[in-house]
């Protein structure tokens, strides 16, 4: 067996199952067993292909046998996997959440099939070696977000997804303008041979531009300053499963592709872009913070808390060194996880009341003390406390920023650390140590679950938590993964060279094809035109 | 909708239609069509038909719901997808056979035909479950 | 013939952010499929506009023998046409909900989710 057909299941399983649960449409029960199952095989597969990523570095499947850069290529190299990894645990700690929580209807409106979809589009997007690829995965996963955002229709969702679907698809029609102009300027789509031909090509202003227009698309995805506004506006609309999902996959999509274009495509007018978006980066933790301490609502601080700590991903990219670049994808390892768990936690705490405002609820701790316990360690390693999961990956970029000498970002993501545990503490005081208010204001029934309901709640969170203590515990290990994939982005030539493996051989017809390009003045692509060979065809 | 006009029309319509789509879909072998003009018209077929009759009368044209015809055509375009995997070829290769039958004379087949058929099913249940939605209202 | 799609590609741009700006949900919706036309547009124009000539390179050439358009960029903006109808048709039906269930498609009104 080919290693490469690894790179193929986190897509294909995620689309097997939704298609055989559409076909069980009428079981509720069926549905529930799929979609834990798919979790489940999503998540060894995902497993798989870290193992083999690990053993063999960079895996490179170029589908329907066209080679690159002229068919669509996958490619999964060491964050790549990490990110499919951790997808594959998000999915299945919220589908044992959702058997749960959501109701039979939204079940029969196709909620695990969504989700589904909503992964095919994640995985897609983490493991495509095209950019025009790279647009479709996003579709798919922001069409399965739309329809898991509105599902059940309640207002408040309605009212959300406008504002979440009209800026995601300004995002879009950006990325596709950028796209367009791209593939204008060089010939291609494909990634690797992007990275080779933007380090060669002829006018830095315009690579600069491209750079910017990717930072709007993919800043808006991945909820940036000042791009980020359509998240607190829905993130505390839908049912919580969803929600966590979102807060737990969405954002790191973007993350993951400005990391990609950052590290991959755009090397060469550090300068400029890779300050521009440390700036941003800064702006993005203060202002994100600032945003979720106004909040009086566990759902709504939570998602303020996703903005400004979108902005200690991107500050480790900005910095551009192995150590801070190895910070970021802690960061992400160990935000995915806590995160999810905290609207995961939140989820249950609003369950109880039936409402999520903190001045509705009150005496979790006396309630229900185990619930306090997997919150404290939650929040405080959200907040960077050691010796959980949150200070290292904190310290790390701080020791990125150090090395540098940028001590203006290392002062804000200090004092952005010591905000967050002021709204952590905030959480704490309200939900938990506050006594339960007298009369139930709330707006919904609280709802008290049977014994096999509450395994399914605590259960994934109990993973999460044990997860985060654990990244906390074997901070060396993780470390040295984080540290490894760092390097392999900071060395572009290994990628270029996986997906492009007679690249020296084709750097000699590079000088042909600008003399085709001298001569057909409106034909702006050679390369494709006499690309895909009718001789591949025939050996079929 | 009540139109004495359409109403009659769509009776000859519906079978011309539904025998457009799979023209369309089998000539996209080699010129343009395919499956997903195909589904188009053939789910544009039946939410005609959905609009002169009604939409139960149109589900029961159709036979199956079509969100089987959503997870079905998905599961065959994956199939196909998966099937050169079996022999050594990475995803999505194209498996071609050569048939030769008496009525047909020498028939060339393949894995992108079944991909396309799933992508027909895919296009034809999508746009019937959006439609089926709104007239239902 | 390229400065007159430029032109247009700007004017749609022009007029899909125009119509964003409005009050008004539907308008938005207008907006925001102007603003996909627009960026096909311009993918279009990116691949090179030339006419009626097959991008097919003949046996036994290795290049087309004359001046031909970039399929390609063609085969994308399907792609993203198929892409946009889908996403608009959803985006439709959430207005059109939100309308019932709201009672209002002015964007003022619309912010009880607001931060």
């Amino acid at each position: 067996m080919n290693p490469s057909i690894a790179v193929i299941l986190p897509i294909a399983i995620p689309l097997a199952t939704m298609a055989i649960s559409l076909l069980a449409w009428k079981s509720i029960a069926a549905q529930k067993w799929l979609g834990l199952a798919g979790s489940v095989l999503l998540f060894f597969s995902a497993a798989a292909l870290m193992w083999l990523v690990d053993r063999d570095e960079i895996l490179v499947l170029q589908v329907g046998r066209w080679p690159a850069p002229f068919g669509i290529t996958l490619v999964a190299d060491r964050l790549s996997s990490i990110m499919v990894m951790l997808a594959g645990v998000v999915l299945f700690a919220v589908t044992l959440y959702s058997l749960a929580t959501i109701d039979d209807r939204r079940v029969d409106y196709g909620f695990f099939p969504l989700i589904h979809l909503l992964l095919m589009g994640v995985c897609g997007a983490f493991l495509t070696g095209d950019l025009f690829n790279l647009y479709v995965w996003f579709e798919v996963m922001l069409i399965a977000s739309f329809v898991l955002l509105t599902l059940g229709g309640e207002r408040g969702q309605l009212e959300g997804a406008i504002k979440y679907v009209a800026l995601n698809l300004i995002s879009s029609a950006a990325f596709l303008a950028a796209i367009g102009v791209i593939y204008a300027a060089t010939g291609t789509l494909n990634m690797a041979d992007l990275a080779v031909k933007l380090r060669s090509f002829p006018d830095e202003g315009i690579v600069t531009v491209l750079a910017m227009l990717f930072v709007i698309a993919f800043g808006t995805k991945a909820a940036v300053f000042p791009l980020f506004f359509w998240l607190p506006a829905s993130y505390h609309t839908p049912p919580v499963a969803v929600s966590a999902i979102f807060a737990g996959l969405l954002t790191k999509v973007g993350v993951y592709s400005l990391i990609r274009a950052f590290t991959l495509l755009f090397v060469t007018d550090l300068a400029f872009t890779h300050n521009l978006l440390l700036l941003i980066a800064g702006l993005t933790m203060v202002t994100g913070v600032l945003g979720a301490m106004a909040q009086s609502e566990i759902r709504r601080i939570l998602s303020f808390h996703i903005v400004s700590q979108i902005g200690y991903m991107l500050m480790g990219l900005a910095l551009f060194t192995p150590l801070a670049l190895a910070g970021s994808v802690f960061y992400i390892i160990h935000h995915i996880v806590v995160k999810t768990n905290l609207f995961l936690i939140g989820g249950i705490a609003e369950r109880r009341f039936g409402s999520g405002r903190l001045s509705e609820i009150g005496g979790l701790q006396r309630s229900m003390p185990v619930l306090a316990i997997l919150f404290f360690l939650s929040a405080m390693s959200l907040a960077g406390i050691p010796p959980l999961s949150g200070f290292f990956a904190k310290l790390t970029l701080v020791r990125g920023g150090l090395e540098t000498e940028r001590y203006a970002i290392i002062i804000a993501a200090l004092v952005v650390s010591l905000m967050t545990l002021f709204s952590m503490t905030k959480i704490w005081a309200e939900a938990f140590w506050k006594p339960a208010p007298q009369e139930a204001r709330a707006s919904l029934p609280a709802r008290h679950d049977s014994r096999r309901g509450r395994i399914a709640l605590f259960a994934p969170i109990v993973l999460l938590v044990t997860i985060t203590v654990g990244i906390g515990v074997l901070a060396g290990p993780v470390m040295k993964v984080s540290y490894a994939a760092a390097e392999q982005l900071l060395d572009p030539d290994a990628y270029i060279d996986a997906v492009l493996p007679d690249r020296l051989a084709a750097e000699g017809d590079l000088d042909r094809q600008g003399k085709l390009n001298e001569q057909i003045p409106t034909n702006r692509n050679p390369s494709t035109l006499n690309g895909p060979p009718t001789s591949l065809r025939d050996e079929d | 909708m009540d139109s004495v006009i359409l109403r009659t029309a769509i009776r000859f319509l519906f079978p011309l239609l539904l025998l457009s789509s799979v023209f369309l879909f089998l000539r996209g072998h080699n010129e343009p069509g395919g499956g997903f003009v195909g589904g188009l018209v053939a789910s544009g077929a039946i939410a005609l038909y959905a609009m002169t009759h009604d939409v139960a009368a149109a589900r029961r044209v159709l036979r199956v719901s079509p969100r089987v015809l959503i997870g079905s055509g998905l599961l065959l375009a994956l199939c196909c997808g998966l099937a050169p995997l079996a022999i050594g070829r990475p995803f999505l290769t194209g498996l071609w056979i050569n048939i030769t039958s008496s009525g047909l004379g020498k028939v060339h087949l393949g894995t992108p035909l079944l991909f396309d058929l799933g992508v027909y099913c895919v296009v034809t249940g999508v746009s019937l479950v959006f439609v089926f939605s709104l007239l239902e209202e | 013939m390229d400065i007159a799609l430029a032109i247009t590609v700007g004017g749609l741009y022009a007029a899909g952010i125009y119509m964003m700006m409005r009050r008004s949900v539907v308008k938005l919706l207008i907006g925001l499929g102007l603003l996909s036309h627009a960026a096909n547009l311009l993918i279009f124009t990116a691949g090179g506009i030339v006419r009626g000539r097959v991008p097919v390179v003949p046996n036994g050439q290795s290049q087309p023998i004359t001046e031909i358009a970039d399929p390609l960029p063609q085969a994308l903006i399907l792609t993203a046409i198929v892409i946009s109808f889908a996403v608009l048709a959803f985006a439709l039906v959430l207005i059109y909900r939100t309308y019932q269930t709201l009672g209002t498609d002015d964007l003022d009104q619309l912010k009880a989710t607001d931060t």
